[in-house]
């Protein structure tokens, strides 16, 4: 990245005020989060092949936002979606060309914004700024844009940075809250007004507000899951909860409000245009419920995670002596070290901390044979699968796939005629005769099938969108056959509105 | 812990148990045993439960007090400091300084001996594991305690005491950012903060510059000196400490690397307390609080 050298063109002169020079660096600063965008487009000539027609620094953009949209509350996003969900923007920039193309740019940008290359993993620009005395100093300012960050599972997953954030949205390191609630009284006068696309555009800061308060949420709860006792929980954190929990409650009710006044304009609004814009807003606005609905499972389990740490943590027996307080007296002094000093005491740690080593000796026998032996090839794939021996279980089932078939034939009735478990039974065991099969076998299954449909399956029906469904009703009537004793059911048909529950579930995302 | 002087002048510490065990002539088989004995200790995985020779010479250390000074004789004249030779420790070794089994930075890391700031941050990955695990100063000092550490429990803590101290930075109004011509002079704590928490490689292998690179280097180091056992791989891998890593931090690391400090003019307050709060807030949480006051 090239430095952002300005300042230093200028002519000297007498020092400017501390307050002026300050403004300048932090402007400065601002500045240059921005110069990794500015530099994908200048960077991409240097890639092999045609790489003009794209532009890279809309991509980047689009990246930062992707990462910031797909944070999660424990993890960050997934690399491999963003990716994804990058293409279409690409694609839309050229699409003439390869899909591998595509991706190869999509990683390119990404792996950009982290800066793969370098071993921080991030940027460093210089500024420089007036001392006191008037003395000119030059200084690293250094930052990253997306970070890296581990995952639960192992993974690598990635973060938007808070100088990310405000390249992306600007003005950002306001009152979360404040700022929050502002956006939302926005909106909705926006949408009062009917004026969909400022209202889209106030909705998406809401979002993007909605996330930094669910960061700051985060970073609390894990510092108590690392150390109770660093945490003041007799008053800060009760408070932090109740006021997270408040905030929540008054957010999904306003959120909801917003909800409803928009499904309105989106069902009654005749321009299309319109139309698509409060769809836009009503999927928006459902995830900033989403997400607030997230944050407070995370704010009610706080309390018992508080008292699971509390167990873990605090009791242990208090001893006589005292040892070394590691971190108050080791590690927080030598964090605040300059680099050149705290490497000493450090040293003297490893040098002491790491334990011993036993030098190997070779003799010069093994070290012929050990010279000679040709090196062992690494197989990409591992060790050869051996083949599992498979020993065929045998069919122990009851009943046979052909009796199964001939009972669902029985039970498949048409929906406005539901019939008595008695007849059918009758039926069964006439069939099984038809078929010179086991009759009273056939009943069985016959009465299995319709006791489990006493209690149908509605709610896998309706996530599975079936059409119909087989269900048994008990009206009291006994059942006067020699094989099976209980109620005499009504077993029917229902047939389900597929199209509206489809409708139902999409809604529901 | 036992010194060389004391192992080698055998009259003047303990005359009593000297006549009372009727002084026998040491025997070249005695030698072979306490040898066998300091042999047993380098291997520092293997426990006396584990194997009854090994129990049976830790017994006949403890109770045989010209056994054990022919045993600490040996161990020192290899270059051994012995800091405790118990059942649930074995004979805890460690190397003194420029013995040959003594590990090195350049050995342990060829990066670090040439970067200035990788030999700070394996240096300190160490520091903060030890930290981590025994966060408390009773933690080091009661024998009982198993400590408990991750990577990324590391790494995040480090974090976090980083960002106090920026937090701290930012509201005194100084800016830290160091100067181009001298990048000895940056604050030790931006040094791990800059460097990124994890990265995706290649080959699906941890990045090993990344900071939770370096603390998994140091703990799996640390599991083959035995003073880690790995218990999961939750949170880039789990860890408790063993007996022994409690002894080498508390009897020799900690108080090297705390003298290096008082050398360096910083004197630690003996309390613990007073640096690591905020100023502000809460008189609660100070009792025996040595660890960071993460703010909200």
């Amino acid at each position: 990245m090239s430095p952002v050298t300005a300042i230093a063109d200028q002519p000297t002169r007498p020092a400017p005020g501390p307050a002026a020079d300050e403004g300048l660096a932090r402007r400065l600063k601002a500045l240059a989060c921005t110069a990794p965008l500015h530099d994908l487009d200048s960077r991409k000539v240097n890639l092999a092949g045609e790489y003009a027609s794209y532009t890279m620094a809309e991509i980047g953009l689009a990246a930062i936002d992707l990462v910031t949209l797909n944070m999660d509350f424990d993890t960050g996003a997934d690399r491999d979606i963003v990716l994804g969900r990058l293409l279409p923007r690409i694609a839309a920039q050229n699409p003439g060309r390869a899909v591998t193309e595509h991706e190869r740019v999509a990683r390119w940008v990404l792996e950009s914004l982290i800066n793969v290359g370098s071993v921080d993993r991030g940027f460093r620009a210089v500024y420089g700024t007036f001392g006191p005395d008037g003395e000119y100093t030059r200084r690293d300012y250094d930052f990253k844009l997306i970070e890296e960050v581990p995952g639960q599972d192992g993974g690598v997953y990635l973060r938007t940075t808070d100088e990310a954030v405000n390249v992306l949205v600007g003005a950002l390191d306001t009152d979360v809250t404040s700022a929050q609630i502002a956006a939302e009284v926005k909106l909705e006068v926006l949408i009062r007004r009917g004026r969909l696309a400022d209202a889209q555009l106030a909705a998406e800061q809401a979002r993007y507000r909605t996330v930094q308060y669910a960061e700051t949420l985060r970073r609390a709860l894990e510092a108590t899951r690392r150390n109770v006792r660093a945490v003041d929980w007799m008053e800060t954190v009760p408070d932090l909860i109740d006021e997270a929990l408040d905030h929540i409650a008054d957010r999904y009710r306003h959120e909801n409000a917003i909800l409803t006044n928009i499904r309105k304009a989106r069902d009654e609004s005749a321009d299309a245009e319109h139309k698509r814009r409060a769809a836009e807003l009503v999927d928006i606005v459902k995830d900033c419920i989403r997400r607030h609905t997230q944050l407070q499972t995370r704010l009610l389990e706080a309390g018992p995670l508080f008292r699971a740490e509390q167990d873990r943590q605090a009791f242990s027996a208090p001893t006589a002596r005292a040892g070394i307080d590691l971190y108050g007296q080791l590690l927080a002094p030598v964090l605040t070290l300059p680099l050149a000093d705290a490497t000493r005491p450090t040293d003297a740690f490893f040098a002491r901390g790491t334990g011993l080593r036993t030098p190997v000796s070779v003799r010069v026998s093994d070290l012929v044979e050990l010279l000679l032996t040709p090196p062992v090839e690494r197989e990409h794939l591992g060790v050869e699968l051996p083949e599992p021996d498979l020993v065929a279980t045998p069919d122990d089932s009851r009943f046979s796939e052909a009796q199964l078939e001939t009972a669902l034939d029985l039970l498949d009735l048409p929906a406005d005629a539901p019939r008595r478990l008695s007849g059918l039974l009758a039926d069964a065991r006439a069939r099984g005769a038809e078929l010179a099969e086991d009759g009273e076998e056939l009943a069985y299954l016959v009465a299995l099938l319709a006791v489990h449909a006493a209690s149908p399956p509605v709610g896998t029906a309706y996530r599975q969108g079936e059409e119909r469904l087989l269900f048994a009703v008990d009206d009291g009537t006994r059942l006067d056959d020699p094989g099976f004793g209980g109620a005499d059911l009504i077993v029917g048909s229902a047939l389900l509105d597929a199209a509206g529950m489809a409708a139902d579930r999409r809604d529901a995302k | 812990m036992t010194t060389s002087a004391e192992a080698w002048a055998p009259q003047d510490a303990e005359p009593a148990a000297a006549a009372a065990a009727a002084p026998a002539p040491i025997s070249p088989a005695d030698v072979a045993e306490a040898a066998r004995l300091v042999s047993f200790g380098l291997q520092a995985k293997l426990l006396p439960s584990r194997d009854a020779e090994y129990a049976e010479l830790v017994r006949r250390y403890r109770d045989d007090p010209p056994f054990g000074r022919l045993a600490d004789a040996v161990a020192t004249g290899m270059g051994l400091v012995v800091l405790e030779v118990s059942p649930r420790a074995g004979m805890a070794v460690a190397a003194a300084e420029d013995s040959v089994f003594a590990v090195r930075m350049g050995d342990y890391s060829r990066r670090a001996n040439s970067e200035s700031t990788d030999r700070f941050l394996h240096g300190l990955a160490h520091l903060a594991v030890a930290a981590l695990a025994f966060p408390r100063p009773e933690d080091l000092a009661d024998d009982g305690y198993l400590g408990r550490v991750s990577v990324n429990g590391v790494d995040a803590f480090v974090r976090q005491a980083c960002r106090r101290l920026e937090e701290r930075a930012a509201a005194e109004g100084s800016n830290t950012d160091p100067a181009s011509a001298a990048p000895a002079l940056e604050a030790a704590w931006r040094v791990w903060a800059r460097r990124s928490a994890t990265g995706a490689t290649k080959d699906a292998r941890r990045l090993s510059g990344s900071t939770t690179g370096i603390v998994s280097k140091a703990v799996s180091f640390l599991v083959d000196s035995g003073f880690l056992q790995k218990t999961s791989d939750d949170a880039g891998g789990t860890y408790r400490t063993t007996a022994r890593y409690q002894l080498q931090v508390r009897d020799l690391a900690g108080s090297a690397a705390m003298a290096e400090l008082l050398d360096l003019g910083v004197v630690p307050v003996s309390d613990g307390t007073a640096t690591l709060l905020p100023p502000d807030d809460s008189d609660e949480l100070v009792a025996d609080a040595g660890l960071p006051f993460h703010s909200l």
